[in-house]
């Protein structure tokens, strides 16, 4: 079952829009005139090899670089450009790193709770006091990513792909509407990347998920429609038969 | 109670023993006579309550470095300007006591031929309002320094050397006689604080505990701020500061917070310790005294908070009796031990402590128990695992089982 297409439209029905986004970093053009756009509800996959322009695509989209030219909207009506890392998170787009970044010397527990959503100002947490229901939400998580037992130990100590999942745990606490996920499976064992398939899919129902990853198993698993990125900009976009299909993917994968 | 909620066992001990040092000192020098073996002379009360001011210079440090990542190599300057805003008072209780005689102007003006009081001095004979200043000008400061610098988001070594060269501008312009603030002597001649001779071991007794009672305060806010959701944040933007900012914290404005604040306590060990050795002059602005502190916190342990204040005690009598015996050799000894700390005991006393703790507690049962320990851990890996091909299963089930769309 393939999730149906977004219809190509403007920025109004769209959970993300950008149009001719364009990033140069001393000249080179991480971005081309990049245009992508995100259904609410969507799961998209976004591949492309190395250099393809993926990462800074995901910091555009998360106000760590500005780009030099072109519109990004969120929601429709918010302009992305106007604001910074701290206000994107939020509005409401969640980021997981391609290397797990977690809190490491902070309890699992703590890394949940500072990631839950609530207010960020210095002086309402200086006064906090986490509800019962803020604890019992840290207790649903733990249970989804399978940590209730490393609760209160160090978030240094967890394997690779415990990490990975803390994070996931950590995008879900801050009740993102959209989220960023770079390389999901990297580093992860076969039985590691066929649960966290099966776990962005779940997330992926009433959350809209933005997927970049390198491994076409894992992708395929995700059954969604993907978009080939190449030199910064878009190449082909449609279900993974489709675009494999494509004979300028074929072209730009194999070499030419 | 706010202040006390996130204290715990160690804390209220050491609180407690604050509490125990603020009354035995005073104590052993008013009550004892001088023949009691126990007796402590007036030199060694000034010398502990200088050592008290320093703790709380250094739990100030151990804020913002050991709980922010923040390496202020300036924090001499908010203990100076402390120090100032107390001098600045005690000059104006003198008031005609002075060797001119003049009623309205300290002496260093009288000689420097001023006629008038500069705007900056006016108010500094009432007390509250020179606390008040004690509190403020170091706050302030750091605010409007904080704020370009978090803002453009200044960090590392980069930060560190311009708080250096922060607090070495404020070195150059304070020896400037036309500041107002006395130049090359700085202020100094005290008679009284509230008027109280400040010679009497009465008053000295005072300040004494004074200084143990803003440690004890000192700790408690610092205490309660890195027990807080606010120090989790802080400890989180030490170690991972821009995936801080991608949950939604605003980095610069933590930051700024908790500079301010360690400031503002830099400003009250300053004020504390200057009626205490009875004169404050631009050599407080230096860059090494700055250094200095961190090395206290450095070797005590950062980010213990205890350790800032044990580190700050050790050191510094380390200096007392180093200075005495061979004062020439006290640089090479503070380098030497700033080299050793860094080499073998990366996480201070305190921290070497704790871990000597822990390895005698694992010692003692099963000489097996790490090996044990190991396969717990790989037996709850490899459940985690499990339970996600579990969930895994379960989500594929649900979806084949609903109906095809």
């Amino acid at each position: 079952m393939t999730r149906p297409a977004p219809r190509p439209g403007n920025a109004s029905d769209s959970i993300l829009y950008l149009d001719g986004v364009t990033v140069s970093f001393d000249g080179f053009r991480a971005l081309n005139a990049l245009s992508l756009l995100i259904a609410p509800g969507e799961l998209r996959a976004i591949i492309g090899p190395n250099g393809a322009g993926k990462t800074t695509m995901m910091d555009v989209i998360t106000g760590k670089t500005k780009p030099d030219t072109g519109e990004i909207f969120f929601e429709g009506a918010i302009d992305l450009k106007a604001h910074d890392e701290a206000a994107i998170a939020q509005l409401g787009i969640g980021r997981k790193f391609q290397k797990p970044t977690v809190f490491e010397n902070h309890t699992v527990r703590d890394n949940l709770e500072l990631a839950l959503a609530g207010k960020r100002g210095p002086f309402a947490t200086l006064f906090h006091r986490l509800s019962a229901e803020d604890a019992d939400r840290i207790d649903q998580l733990l249970g989804i990513i399978g940590l209730a037992k490393s609760a209160e130990s160090p978030a240094g100590g967890l394997s690779h792909g415990q990490k990975q999942w803390l994070e996931i745990g950590m995008l879900l606490a801050q009740e993102p509407k959209l989220l960023l996920v770079d390389e999901p499976a990297a580093g992860m064992t076969d039985a590691e990347t066929a649960a966290t398939s099966e776990l962005l899919k779940a997330i992926a129902r009433d959350h809209s998920v933005v997927v970049v990853e390198h491994d076409m198993a894992f992708v395929r698993d995700l059954d969604c429609r993907v978009t080939v990125l190449h030199e910064g900009s878009v190449l082909a976009e449609g279900t993974l038969d489709q675009v494999s299909a494509e004979p300028r993917v074929v072209e730009v994968y194999l070499g030419r | 109670m706010f202040l006390t909620r996130h204290l715990g066992p160690g804390g209220w001990w050491f609180l407690l023993a604050i509490a125990a040092v603020a009354v035995a000192v005073p104590y052993c020098n008013l009550v004892l006579p001088p023949a009691h073996p126990f007796h402590a002379n007036s030199y060694i009360v000034s010398l502990l309550g200088k050592y008290l001011t320093y703790a709380l210079l250094a739990l100030a440090v151990d804020l913002i470095w050991g709980f922010c990542g923040i390496l202020s190599l300036g924090h001499g300057a908010f203990f100076a300007l402390g120090g100032y805003a107390m001098g600045m008072y005690l000059m104006r209780q003198i008031g005609d006591r002075g060797v001119y005689a003049n009623p309205l102007l300290p002496d260093f003006m009288v000689f420097l031929n001023w006629t008038e009081l500069p705007w900056y001095w006016w108010g500094f004979s009432s007390f509250p309002y020179a606390m008040l200043m004690v509190l403020l000008v170091p706050g302030a400061l750091a605010f409007v320094f904080g704020w370009f610098a978090f803002r453009s988001r200044v960090t590392g070594v980069y930060l560190s050397i311009i708080t250096q060269a922060v607090t070495y501008a404020l070195l150059l312009a304070f020896f400037r006689n036309d500041m107002g603030f006395g130049g090359n002597n700085g202020l100094t001649d005290f008679k009284d604080i509230l008027g109280y001779p400040l010679q009497a071991g009465s008053t000295r007794a005072a300040l004494f505990a004074a200084s143990a009672i803003a440690l004890a305060l000192g700790f408690l806010i610092a205490r309660a701020v890195t027990g807080s959701k606010l120090g989790k944040v802080l400890v989180a933007i030490r170690d991972a500061e821009s995936r801080t900012r991608f949950l939604g914290y605003r980095v610069e404005h933590y930051k700024l917070f908790v500079f301010t604040l360690s400031a503002m306590m830099a400003g009250v060990a300053g004020a504390l310790y200057v009626p205490q050795v009875g004169i404050i002059n631009p050599g407080e602005f230096s860059p090494a005294n700055s250094i200095e502190i961190v090395i206290w916190v450095a070797v005590g342990g950062r980010g213990t908070l205890v350790g800032a204040v044990v580190g700050a005690g050790l050191v510094n009598y380390g200096k007392t009796v180093f200075t005495t015996a061979m004062p020439e050799l006290w640089l090479f000894a503070l380098g030497a031990l700033f080299i050793a700390v860094t080499l073998f005991l990366p996480r201070g006393v305190l921290g070497a402590l704790g871990d000597y703790v822990e390895w005698m507690r694992r010692q003692k049962p099963d000489p097996l128990a790490h090996i044990e320990a190991q396969r717990q851990a790989r037996r709850e890996e490899a459940e985690s695992t499990e339970h996600f091909l579990a969930l895994a299963a379960q989500a594929r089930a649900e979806r084949e089982a609903a109906p095809a769309e």
